[in-house]
């Protein structure tokens, strides 16, 4: 959004907003990080600190809701900036959820490690923790995407969520091996087939917010299409 | 400029601008601007001051021929019939195009007579019936209840909404196919403008409506298409929904986003 308003209060509260979602996005991205940290270190303090963290996630989240109320009721948004707030609206809903998965992988963090479960077992957290990256990267290209309204790097976040999913999958017969191998394994190794989905679904949040940026900047809705027909749409 | 225009084909047009051209003296105010209105619809044009809307709009019932230097080139089609070369009485024709201004108008006369004039000049009705027409026309103009009491007041008498909405039952007791309104709401507060918007959503059964308004929050309430027009160019014109959701020019966007410097 180059191009100035003729209200500069209006430019301001815009601007304000944006950067308020970047935040909330910066810190739901550490969270996921920090998430899986624990899990590669079973350390149940990080975990802790996570949840803590988490309730200022969604104290974020209102907080962005209630500025995003006050500026369609006193500016009457339309086009761009309309499509602008609706976009954040949807955006920052998508962002809560990641903190939302990141506390649901911490709050497993603690299960494990509270019963006694140790990095002994060798479960494979390493995979997890490169699905975690790949993830992390996914939702840290959407953030920069939108921080730039930049719809090519933001057709390129839906077209790697593939990735992800092949991670995951790869992940589910890696699990469901070694349950086989070994059924001490089983309750912890279903424990990380938690953790992965709640991973793979980061990915699939940093896709919705890809799809909210194109919408802002083309006003096109690309959401429910096959990827391979969003550049068309956009062009 | 050549606009295009998603219309759906199901639209029956009921006035069509073609290749107009006007002129205050030497002043060039509408440039070649080409436009189809729908019939039962609400058309609303918006732009900056002097972007030559009202300028358009007058052309419609050939208002400008009161002054000399202004003329207009090309055509307006009204149901296929060029209403700048026709050979008809111009209030014929403004009897079918009916226009209510940006200050309400009331004739100094009573309330009654305000409506009764203007059917006089083309109908002779029996008493009765003129009674029946009068009340119809200021129950479409959602005026009935506030005045029925006082028919024979002077309509000077009446509030700044009230006179404007005795306006537009003036307009609408001729029986027009269109109704021009310019600007009708400047002067009125939230509710008589609600009121008026409300009269419009209805009228549209009846009437094709054309409005220009400066307040783009009226148009994208009240208007089924939107025209932005800038400098005496038409620089868009397409359904409301999309000129305010995803205008296709970034002129558009930027005047009705607040951008426009």
């Amino acid at each position: 959004m180059t191009d100035k308003h003729l209200s500069t209060q209006f430019d301001a509260e815009l601007s304000g907003i944006s950067t308020r979602v970047l935040e909330m996005g910066g810190m739901v991205e550490s969270q996921i990080a920090r998430s899986v940290y624990a899990l590669t270190n079973f350390s149940n303090e990080v975990a802790s600190e996570v949840l803590v963290t988490e309730e200022r996630v969604n104290q974020t989240e209102v907080e962005i809701d209630r500025d995003l109320s006050t500026i369609i009721a006193r500016r009457q948004p339309t086009a761009r900036d309309l499509r602008l707030l609706i976009a954040i609206s949807k955006t920052i809903a998508n962002l809560e959820r990641v903190g939302d998965e990141a506390a649901r992988i911490a709050r497993t963090v603690q299960r494990l490690v509270n019963s006694g479960v140790s990095s002994r077992l060798r479960l494979p957290v390493k995979d997890l923790a490169y699905e975690a990256e790949l993830a992390g990267s996914q939702l840290r290209k959407a953030l920069d995407a939108f921080a730039r309204l930049d719809v090519d790097r933001a057709v390129e976040v839906l077209k790697q969520d593939d990735l992800i999913d092949q991670e995951f999958e790869g992940l589910m017969r890696k699990l469901i091996t070694f349950m086989m191998e070994d059924p001490r394994t089983i309750s912890s190794s279903i424990d990380l087939v938690f953790v992965a989905k709640a991973i793979e679904r980061v990915g699939d949040h940093a896709k919705n917010l890809a799809e909210q940026i194109i919408y802002i900047v083309k006003g096109t809705d690309v959401r429910h299409n096959p990827v391979g027909t969003v550049e068309s749409l956009v062009r | 400029m050549d606009v295009k225009v998603d219309m759906p084909v199901t639209e029956k047009i009921k006035l069509s601008v073609r290749n107009l051209n006007f002129y205050y003296n030497n002043f060039h105010a509408l440039k070649n601007i080409n436009l189809d209105i729908p019939e039962n619809k609400v058309t609303a044009f918006i732009g900056p001051s002097g972007c030559g809307k009202s300028t358009l709009l007058r052309t419609f019932n050939r208002m400008f021929e009161l002054y000399p230097e202004q003329r207009a080139e090309g055509e307006i089609l009204l149901d296929g019939e060029n209403i700048l070369t026709s050979k008809d009485d111009v209030s014929l024709i403004r009897a079918k195009v009916g226009m209510v201004f940006q200050k309400p108008t009331p004739f100094p006369m009573s309330i009654y007579d305000n409506i009764a004039f203007g059917v006089k000049l083309f109908e002779t009705l029996p008493r009765i019936e003129m009674d029946e027409r009068v009340e119809w026309a200021l129950k479409k103009a959602a005026l009935w209840n506030e005045v029925k009491d006082k028919l024979d007041q002077s309509g000077s008498g009446l509030s700044g909404g009230q006179q404007q909405r005795l306006c537009i039952a003036r307009g609408i007791a001729i029986k027009p196919e269109v109704l021009l309104l310019d600007e009708p709401c400047s002067a009125l507060d939230p509710i008589s403008t609600g009121k008026i918007e409300e009269l419009i959503h209805e009228l549209k059964t009846d009437y094709t409506v054309v409005i220009v308004t400066h307040n783009m929050q009226q148009a994208a309430r009240s208007s089924d298409y939107t025209a932005y027009m800038y400098l005496g160019d038409l620089i868009e014109f397409g359904p409301t929904n999309d000129v305010f959701m995803k205008p296709k020019k970034k002129d558009t966007e930027d005047y009705i986003t607040g951008r426009f410097g």
